[in-house]
């Protein structure tokens, strides 16, 4: 978890930098807002991860020496086939056509996607942990 | 439905057997959240974009041959390099390598059993493949397609300069492909940060597993501006704001500096999963572990990291941003990509080089790439930047750069993961003779234009006259152009030939030295049969070379004499060399 949490912190740390000299030396603002919004990008989940990092003793996959029956047992649900991405997609793609060619018609993406949206969740309770 | 999966012991071979159940035919390939088959699915589909995109590009060639001429209308020519170039980055180059190379080989090479996210993975898909086909509709609406370039500049892209349905159907596309690579982004951390083997340590990810973490992070703090920036155009083409116009008090530059915010890290979410296409090859075709291991990783974090603060080097032009800061950036990235230089022939050196032909393209994209890099070290001085910016200079160099990268290191990828993705070897006289064609052909068509570039030739001209000089030039760039068409021409032949007279592929024909290696070729559902311990950064070389295990890194300089890592047996049918 340490390196991860060092990895996010890199860019929180280089982007506010970069965004200190670009505030003090350029005459535009944009950039200053996005370097400093790209820094947060790195302060939060780095911040997450090193508080985690502190607390809780080193996964199998930090361990050098880590053998795999100490990983072994369930890692995760990974579900084998399902249409709802599909659907979610077909309606997301009707919503964006529907910017082109009429607002009004999203209304049919926006129905697929909220189905999409219900079939996943009725599909994840009835297959287990996810 | 849902299926959970363990992490296979070692001797549960088989565990796995009873998994390929599900639906079959065209259901399999719509409703599978496997990330082989999403990875098959982007790898073809962008495949595709690339052929659509190759065949805008020789009609453009075709049209620049010859003196006023004629085989298209001058709108159909701005049409036809906007769609070149938008197909090419946004469809191709990117979805190529993190939709499509990152899906199948990434969850391999970190020994997960499927992408964190399968299902946000398949969305990912789905939103990509929309847009792509939402993008190419635009040729059928009346007005057409898409035609101010692939950057979009304000005020050409408002609603009085560039009207119609095209345009909104590209913001469109574009939102929906932005959000597509969003996802991959999230699914791909996930899985590096999660779903790693058991003593499979950050600093013993594969160099290819690194680069696909640190574009992903590219990723997330790109494109969310990318979408940003298009919700605002949209604002100004059709709720009446003025972001971007002078006339409402607003700022046509702040469009390039949102884009480019966006864009040049996007040049290196394009460049970096190859840079470890290649880093994957060279070591394993020089039989070597990779020189400078953590010093890769160094200079792919670096160039990640400095690739947010050199956006406006692309806008030297415009007058209005920080030239020395900017330019000093951009030469700062030269020195981490050398570092990078250095490691690929410090791997190749004194090391028993086999020609086949993946190391072929690999040491086709380092000339390339070295080429298209020292000329945009020239490109980082704004005086030479504003002589040569609007020119094929810029042209020349970018392709250079891009086609490197994306072509001859995601060809390489091809030939080197082709037999673990299908089980199939290609051919490699037909594989040798797509290379040359390749090789010779991306010179005579590039070459000549960076020399039009200096001649003065601008780019995006749909015609010039004979008495500019420039036939000759453009006549032998086009006579490239051919070849490199041919080129893949051969390519798509030894798909053809390898799919109608298979040759059967084993679980490691390369001697590979990463975790994907460790499998059957084609992986099982969920992937692994049996896991290698992982003690260095090539677990699977360690497995079948006892004798000659890695020195890991991490201990160079305690103990040398490290106890043989390769106590479990062979995996799949590595030693066959």
């Amino acid at each position: 978890m340490k390196v991860e949490g060092k990895l996010l912190l890199v860019i929180a740390v280089f982007c506010a930098g970069i965004a200190a000299i670009y505030w003090f030396t350029g005459y535009e603002d944009g950039g200053t807002v996005m370097l400093i919004g790209t820094s947060l990008l790195g302060l939060l989940p780095a911040s997450y991860y090193l508080w985690w990092a502190k607390r809780m003793k080193p996964r199998p996959e930090d361990d050098p020496n880590g053998s795999l029956e100490q990983g072994s047992g369930v890692i995760g649900a990974f579900p084998h086939s399902s249409i709802w991405p599909f659907v979610f997609g077909l309606g997301a793609a009707m919503v964006g056509l529907a910017l082109v060619f009429g607002v009004w018609t999203a209304i049919f993406g926006i129905v697929l996607a909220i189905t999409a949206v219900l079939g996943i969740i009725s599909e994840s309770r009835r297959g287990g942990s996810i | 439905m849902t299926l959970i999966a363990g992490r296979p012991a070692i001797a549960e071979a088989g565990a796995h057997a009873e998994a390929e159940h599900g639906p079959s035919g065209l259901l399999k390939w719509i409703t599978s959240t496997d990330h082989k088959v999403i990875g098959k699915s982007y790898l073809i589909t962008s495949f595709l974009f690339f052929c659509a995109a190759g065949l805008m590009a020789v009609i453009i060639r075709t049209q620049l041959a010859s003196p006023d001429a004629t085989v298209v209308s001058q709108h159909a020519y701005n049409e036809l390099f906007t769609m070149h170039g938008s197909l090419m980055l946004y469809l191709f180059a990117g979805p190529f390598a993190f939709g499509g190379l990152a899906n199948y080989i990434v969850p391999l090479q970190v020994g997960a059993p499927d992408m964190a996210f399968p299902r946000l993975n398949a969305l990912s898909y789905w939103l990509y493949l929309s847009g792509g086909l939402i993008m190419i509709g635009g040729f059928l609406t009346v007005g057409g397609a898409a035609d101010f370039g692939w950057v979009a500049y304000a005020p050409l892209s408002n609603a009085v300069n560039s009207p119609g349905a095209g345009p909104d159907m590209w913001i469109v596309a574009l939102a929906l492909t932005g959000f597509s690579a969003i996802f991959t982004g999230v699914n791909l951390v996930t899985t590096i940060f999660y779903l790693r083997a058991p003593g499979l340590t950050m600093f013993r990810l594969p160099i290819f597993t690194w680069n696909m973490l640190v574009t992903a992070l590219l990723i997330l703090i790109a494109f969310p501006v990318l979408t940003a920036a298009l919700v605002m155009l949209w604002a100004d083409r059709h709720l009446g704001t003025h972001i971007f116009e002078v006339s409402g008090g607003g700022v046509p530059v702040l469009w390039q500096n949102l884009f480019w915010f966006f864009g040049h890290p996007e040049v290196y979410i394009l460049a970096l999963p190859y840079f470890g296409v290649v880093t994957e090859i060279i070591p394993v075709f020089s039989r070597k572990p990779i020189f400078g291991y953590r010093g890769m990783i160094f200079a792919t974090i670096s160039i990640g990291a400095l690739s947010t603060s050199v956006w406006a080097h692309h806008m030297f032009t415009t007058g209005v941003v920080l030239l020395p800061f900017f330019s000093l950036m951009s030469y700062l990235i030269a020195v981490p990509t050398g570092i990078k230089f250095f490691n690929w022939i410090g791997t190749m050196w004194r090391g028993s080089v086999r020609y086949d032909t993946p190391m072929l393209f690999s040491t086709g994209f380092l000339i390339v790439f070295l080429l298209g890099g020292v000329t945009g070290i020239f490109l980082a001085s704004p005086p030479i930047d504003f002589a040569t910016h609007d020119t094929y200079f810029v042209v020349a160099h970018f392709h250079e750069v891009l086609f490197g990268s994306a072509v001859f290191a995601g060809f390489a990828g091809i030939y080197y993961w082709y037999p673990k993705i299908t089980g199939r070897m290609l051919n490699e006289k037909l594989g040798k003779t797509s290379f040359w064609l390749m090789f010779i052909g991306f010179w005579v068509t590039f070459m000549p234009q960076y020399l039009l570039g200096l001649h003065g030739m601008p780019r995006r001209i749909a015609e010039y006259s004979a008495s500019t000089g420039w036939t000759t030039l453009n006549r032998i760039s086009t006579g490239g152009a051919y070849m490199l068409f041919l080129s893949v021409a051969v390519m798509l032949v030894n798909f053809w030939v390898a799919w109608r007279k298979p040759v059967p592929a084993v679980g490691n024909p390369w001697d590979g030295h990463t975790l994907e290696w460790a499998t059957t070729s084609p992986p099982p559902s969920h992937n692994f049969y049996a896991l290698p311990p992982v003690r260095s950064e090539r677990p699977v070389w360690d497995l079948n070379h006892p004798n000659h295990p890695t020195i890991s890194h991490e201990d160079h300089k305690s103990s040398p004499e490290k106890e043989p890592a390769g106590a479990v047996g062979k995996v799949a049918d590595g030693e066959q060399r």
